[in-house]
């Protein structure tokens, strides 16, 4: 075990894996020269060289493609877009191209490639810097979607994404990337399984990225006895694991950092809704952001993705009702 | 109290406003970095200090019913084209005082009653918005322009070509003016884009194209005044590249120590507030002392409007849901 900042474990799962696989390279925006924007590929380019770490021009469309064309030739590049939303310039790169090309090939074209982005809000960078746009791809089959929650997960879903055979976005909660932890070199998470964060008997919280550390602190102050699942990967998402717990406790609460409207919680509510009906002891509802954009003040941007506070309110809530509580913003009378 | 429109008004055909002004966007950077070393402001900001004669040089040439697209660095822009330090001010502290009550941030600028339309935070984001502005003023055969405003970095996103094709083959009246500070967030241009000139792009377009010295107020202004006068004509698209200097770093803490040596110092030289002064000087316009004098009195007008920012009231919680959309009107 050996203590990382989060930004640190990324930098060793890059490193580890080019040491590794000479196919792996690595290029964007400041990443080489200037090693990041966020410092998350310090020593790359000195260890690597130019050939194999590159910086880029901004042109996210052409170099995510490259991406694609390059992986689709046998190498694994990993590319860095700095902030999610600036793949928006890129998606037909990524969702329309790259996503398409094991089944447009009849299967004998594979797409190695792994794109790593920072995500969410609370660091007030205002509402075009600060989404975290898993939905953008989450309803794309051919691609996965991870999201790591601490420097362990940092390092292993990485590892994982270069290793993977597919097109993989790791979305990084940039919030985190200053957030120290104990990292076990040795461990490569699997893709689609989920970790458990907590485990309990009353209620199972099921949360990705920074929002795992959300609910974990929510839980203690709700004083609950709860299976705290880390969902670590968008899709494929880790049924086996969700719906054991649910039907262990018999209450679910999903908790999203992204607007209430078409996010990936309601997929499991639903599922686990239509499959363990029979079980559950209160209806199974989701945690989320109001259908708003991420506003730059500090007071509002601190309302705006779900708080621990709040969620332990719901916690509690769901353990003595039957019903799902109302989301802070209609409870409040601030909003419908 | 002054509206942005008066402020705008107040820059024409008067060269010492228009100093005035550009001391007001240094000393209101200065600032800007101040308060946000002491943790004043949140998330970022991108200073635009070196970018005054460019900003005022555009402001003095555009009308107040032109539109103009800018970037997240639009500070000068926005103080030029009329908004009020205050509201700009206030808009990077998060306040509801500010041009966007508060939710928009350092990077997003807006007053439509002097032509900002909100500033993208996005690379090439605000070029097409600013071809579609001179789109609607086409079909509505209204005799005002769109601008776009951008980097030298965002010559090489696809929006900077496929707005600049489109505005040719439309022929439609819109400047884009690239304002080549020699750097792209740390990477210098010369490292990421294969030419000097980065005007010459438009040849591929069958675009008129010019280099200026964005440096020089007037410079800016003939060079400018060129292209607005062939938009406004129905002449079509120009693309200008005024050539600048970032003098700061790129955004937040940046130091810059990527420079080659030396560089800063040269481009000091040809510093927009002291190119200014050494002609409003030789036309007798001004003196050192009144040189010296406006630069003081700016400095403490700001730095009381700071401290009065600082106490300005936040945004309700009801301004997050605020302004999103409004409900369908049509069809029942
Ligand atoms: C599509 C996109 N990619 C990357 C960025 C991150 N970014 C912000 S500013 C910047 C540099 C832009 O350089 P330039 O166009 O020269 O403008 P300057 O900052 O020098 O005014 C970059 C890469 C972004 N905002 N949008
Ligand atoms: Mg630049």
């Amino acid at each position: 075990m050996t203590a990382m900042r989060v930004r640190q474990a990324i930098v060793a799962a890059l490193a580890d894996e080019m040491r590794a696989d000479e196919n792996v390279i690595f290029f964007g925006e400041d990443v080489a020269e200037a090693e990041g924007p966020f410092k998350t590929s310090e020593g790359i380019l000195e260890e690597f060289g130019p050939v194999r770490v590159r910086d880029t021009p901004i042109s996210e469309m052409g170099f995510t493609g490259a991406a694609v064309g390059a992986a689709m030739m046998g190498l694994k590049p990993v590319v860095e877009i700095m902030f999610i939303e600036f793949l928006g310039v890129a998606l037909d790169q990524v969702v329309t191209e790259g996503a398409k090309m094991r089944y447009l090939s009849n299967g004998t074209l594979s797409v190695p490639m792994t794109i790593r982005a920072s995500v969410g809000s609370g660091l007030g960078f205002g509402c075009q810097h600060s989404q975290t746009l898993e939905h953008w791809f989450a309803s794309t089959p051919g691609l996965k979607v991870l999201m790591p929650s601490d420097a362990q997960s940092a390092y292993s879903l990485l590892r994982a994404a270069i290793q993977d055979p597919d097109p993989v976005i790791v979305l990084e909660p940039r919030i985190l990337y200053a957030e120290r932890g104990e990292v076990d070199t040795s461990k490569v998470t699997k893709i689609g399984k989920a970790s458990m964060r907590a485990t309990g008997s009353d209620i199972t919280i099921v949360a990705l990225g920074h929002m795992v550390n959300i609910a974990e602190a929510a839980i203690k102050a709700a004083g609950v006895s709860a299976d705290l699942v880390d969902l670590q990967t968008i899709i494929p998402w880790d049924r086996e694991t969700v719906l054991a717990s649910v039907k262990k406790t018999g209450r679910l609460i999903v908790v999203e950092e992204a607007p209430q409207s078409g996010g990936w919680g309601s997929e499991i509510v639903a599922t686990v809704t239509a499959q363990l009906f029979s079980s559950l002891k209160s209806a199974p509802f989701r945690i989320t952001t109001p259908d708003v954009p991420v506003p730059f003040n500090g007071g509002l941007e601190a309302r705006f993705a779900p708080t621990s506070d709040d969620v332990a309110r719901q916690i509690k809530h769901a353990l003595s009702q039957s019903g799902a509580p109302q989301p802070w913003w209609v409870a409040e009378g601030v909003a419908k | 109290m002054t509206t942005s429109l008066e402020r705008r008004n107040a820059l024409y055909d008067n060269d010492l406003a228009c100093y005035e002004r550009m001391v007001e966007i240094r000393e209101f950077e200065k600032i800007t970095n101040a308060l946000f070393a002491a943790g004043s402001i949140r998330g970022t900001t991108h200073l635009a200090v070196g970018q005054e004669a460019l900003a005022l040089g555009m402001a003095t040439t555009l009308k107040p019913t032109d539109v103009i697209a800018g970037t997240y660095r639009s500070h000068a822009l926005a103080l030029a084209f009329g908004l009020t330090p205050h509201s700009v001010l206030g808009e990077i502290m998060g306040k509801a005082t500010g041009c966007c009550g508060g939710v928009g941030g350092s990077m997003h600028m807006c007053d439509t009653s002097v032509g900002v339309l909100p500033t993208s935070a996005i690379i090439g984001g605000g070029m097409p918005i600013a071809a579609g502005a001179a789109l609607a003023f086409q079909v509505q055969k209204s005799k005002n322009i769109g601008v776009a405003l951008f980097g030298d970095g965002a010559t090489n996103i696809g929006a900077f070509h496929e707005s600049l094709n489109l505005a040719a083959i439309w022929k439609l009246p819109v400047v884009f003016v690239c304002d080549n500070n020699v750097y792209g967030e740390y990477s210098r241009i010369n490292t990421t884009t294969p030419i000097d000139d980065l005007h010459i792009r438009a040849e591929s377009y069958a675009m008129p194209h010019m280099a200026i010295d964005g440096m020089d107020i007037h410079a800016v202004r003939k060079g400018i005044g060129e292209a607005v006068d062939r938009a406004r004509s129905g002449g079509g698209p120009t693309l200008v590249e005024a050539k600048t200097y970032r003098f700061s770093g790129h955004s937040r803490a940046d130091q810059a120590l990527y420079r080659p040596e030396g560089e800063l110092e040269k481009w000091q030289k040809r510093d927009p507030l002291l190119v200014t002064e050494q002609d409003l000087i030789a036309r007798k316009l001004i003196t050192q002392d009144q040189i010296d004098q406006i630069k003081s009195t700016k400095e403490a007008d700001l730095g009381a409007l700071a401290t009065k920012v600082e106490s300005d009231p936040e945004p309700e919680l009801s301004a997050m849901f605020s302004n999103i959309w409004t409900p369908a009107k049509a069809g029942k």
